[in-house]
């Protein structure tokens, strides 16, 4: 199997906390793989780190065969194309509509035409689960679900083969929880994407995920699948894991 | 909401305490003043009776099992008389779950030296990031100069039209105001000497060269200075700017740079449009006070006022615009995860924008008087 993102021996501190000191985890190609942990561990800081958006101190990842830490403008810029990002609260752009809001990457690298950007993102539109008739609503007009749905919508406008969601779950009441779970699988199996995500939602890790790593005091305390899980003797993964196996 | 009883009862070395009633947070007080009021020295035995209490919560929970700590302690037999499993278990539940709380730590107490070192240092920090935020700025616009196509003229001409064109009419009024009281002050001292005609030089030197521009800025500075950081702020809050990054839209290529460029090309105009209502202020002064027709005080000022001095206010309209954008963009990009951030860097940007363009201003005006101009 091929490995997709690779972290190893990965250092983060911010001011005097140690957040991560050592970490080494590998992804591999269409998996959903989870990093799960107690809050506060920096689940959501090595998500982060993996898309650029944070610097680490000590260590190396590597994304789609980029070495984060020696990557240049326009290679970063390439593999910034490569993946989709969906954050916690959607980050729909306030100032654009749902439909803006997912044609903005074609416009600004494609130059399909007008009438073909406006299909795909109809398609994109379908595909997520959204009506299209809301396409022309703003962020602030729409609810919480749809805003992930949206912003889902938006991470898959390149056709990405690499996606990262932010908690897709969190706030979403248990139905809209299960219907996001099942689109994701969905869309893995439709689109053949690879899927790290970072989740606190049980029911979601155990329905999708393929592997996880959980991250505890500052260091991979499991990395595996969920069925040998109850293997492990870390505190945090018998207290969060412990009732469900029972 | 009924109350609880406390009674006391005193017999030779045994106190006996009977709690009667729903004891609860609001009732709890006064209890604990009566308790604490017991001369207690000669006891052995504290009975604690709860058999008629019907309701207790948690924080009389802890109040009870205070007492009961604190008399152990002293060497006195408690004894704790209930009937109630409710009750008795919220006892249990505050038993077990007491101990956890570890006492909050309080901060170290830190010497003045140190509280010095660590403002100075988190001043410098600040600094330093500043220089960051413009080496970056200076970066990408070389990165973007390279291709025309990368100059988002939609943006640029929207930010034009937001703190440019409907900015025109608060510059408009503010300056004819300024115009209108600096004339109305010069006028009477003038008077006194006879000097009526040379408030055109005063009006034309001071306006042109010192006040539309300053004017300008300032208002410019706490209209789209704090706009800026507000709008940057909040999209920093809702991760707007990480979703950008991540999509390989560079934040300074798409927000930044129009807002500054638009707000460098605007700023001379609205100057200009400072000019022309300030003077027109002091024009009406002139006219009722001094008894200057305008036709007089236009030629008069044709005469007397170098094109020079209404150039040196023009070309100080990009610089301010550049400090006022920058300034505002950079705070706007320094708003933590928190709402109120918001609030702190909006006022921080508008105070050291102003400060940054006065500063600017003293500089060029020294410049200017040397060069001889």
């Amino acid at each position: 199997m091929k490995q997709i993102i690779q972290v190893s021996n990965v250092k983060t501190i911010f001011g005097e906390k140690v957040v991560h000191d050592g970490l080494n985890l590998s992804i591999n190609e269409g998996e959903i793989y989870g990093l799960l942990g107690p809050s506060g561990c920096g689940k959501t800081t090595l998500l982060r780190e993996m898309v650029m958006l944070q610097k680490f101190h000590h260590g190396e990842i590597d994304v789609l065969g980029h070495n984060l830490s020696s990557i240049d403008h326009d290679d970063a810029q390439t593999l910034r194309k490569e993946w989709g990002v969906l954050f916690q609260a959607g980050a729909l752009f306030s100032s654009l509509t749902i439909a803006e809001n997912i044609s903005l990457p074609l416009i600004e690298y494609t130059n399909l035409s007008r009438k073909m950007i406006d299909e795909i993102v109809a398609f994109k539109i379908n595909i997520v689960g959204l009506n299209i008739n809301d396409a022309h609503l703003y962020p602030s007009q729409i609810s919480g679900g749809m805003k992930k749905k949206a912003g889902l919508a938006r991470a898959l406008a390149m056709d990405p083969k690499l996606l990262f969601l932010d908690e897709p779950t969190s706030g979403l009441d248990p139905i809209s929880a299960r219907d996001f779970d099942s689109l994701i699988l969905e869309l893995r199996s439709l689109l053949g994407l690879s899927i790290v995500m970072v989740s606190h939602d049980l029911q979601s890790i155990y329905d999708t995920l393929d592997r996880v790593a959980i991250i505890d005091n500052k260091k991979i305390a499991y990395e595996g699948t969920l069925a040998n899980i109850s293997a492990s003797d870390s505190p945090f993964i018998k207290t969060f894991f412990g009732k469900y196996n029972e | 909401m009924s109350n609880s009883t406390l009674k006391l009862t005193q017999t030779d070395g045994t106190l006996k305490l009977d709690f009667s009633g729903e004891l609860t947070l609001f009732t709890l007080t006064t209890h604990q003043e009566t308790v604490e009021s017991i001369p207690f020295s000669n006891k052995s035995k504290l009975e604690i009776n709860l058999e008629k209490l019907t309701y207790l919560d948690t924080a009389a929970a802890i109040f009870l099992d205070n007492i009961y700590n604190s008399f152990s302690k002293k060497g006195v037999e408690v004894s704790l008389i209930a009937n109630n499993q409710d009750i008795l278990d919220t006892l249990e539940l505050v038993k077990s779950k007491k101990g956890m709380h570890k006492p909050i730590k309080h901060k170290k107490d830190i010497t003045p030296i140190e509280s010095i070192g660590k403002y100075v240092y988190k001043h410098f920090v600040g600094f330093l990031s500043f220089i960051t935020f413009l080496g970056e700025l200076f970066a990408t616009k070389m990165h973007y100069l390279k291709s025309f196509k990368n100059f988002r003229f939609k943006e640029i001409a929207f930010e034009i039209n937001e703190s440019g064109i409907k900015a025109i009419g608060i510059i408009a009024l503010t300056s004819f105001l300024i115009g209108l009281v600096i004339a109305y002050q010069s006028a009477f001292q003038l008077k006194i000497y006879g000097a009526n005609i040379f408030i055109v030089d005063m009006l034309g030197i001071s306006i042109l060269r010192e006040l539309a521009p300053l004017i300008t800025a300032i208002v410019i500075a706490g209209r789209s200075g704090s706009a800026f950081t507000a709008q940057i702020g909040a999209m920093k809050i809702t991760e707007e700017l990480d979703a950008m990054r991540t999509m390989g839209f560079s934040p300074h290529k798409f927000l930044v740079l129009p807002r500054i460029l638009a707000l460098m090309i605007v700023m001379p105009i609205l100057i200009f449009i400072a000019d022309i209502m300030g003077i027109i202020g002091g024009m009406v002064v002139a006219n009722l006070d001094l008894g200057i027709s305008s036709e007089l005080f236009l030629d008069r000022f044709n005469e007397v006022i170098a094109a020079k001095h209404f150039f040196i206010g023009i070309v100080k309209g990009p610089f301010f615009a550049f400090l006022i954008a920058t300034i505002g963009i950079y705070r706007g990009l320094m708003v933590k995860n928190d709402t109120q951030s918001i609030g702190f860097n909006t006022t921080k940007s508008v105070v050291e924008s102003i400060f940054a363009v006065i500063v600017c201003d003293a500089i060029f005006s020294i410049m200017f008087t040397n060069l001889g101009i």
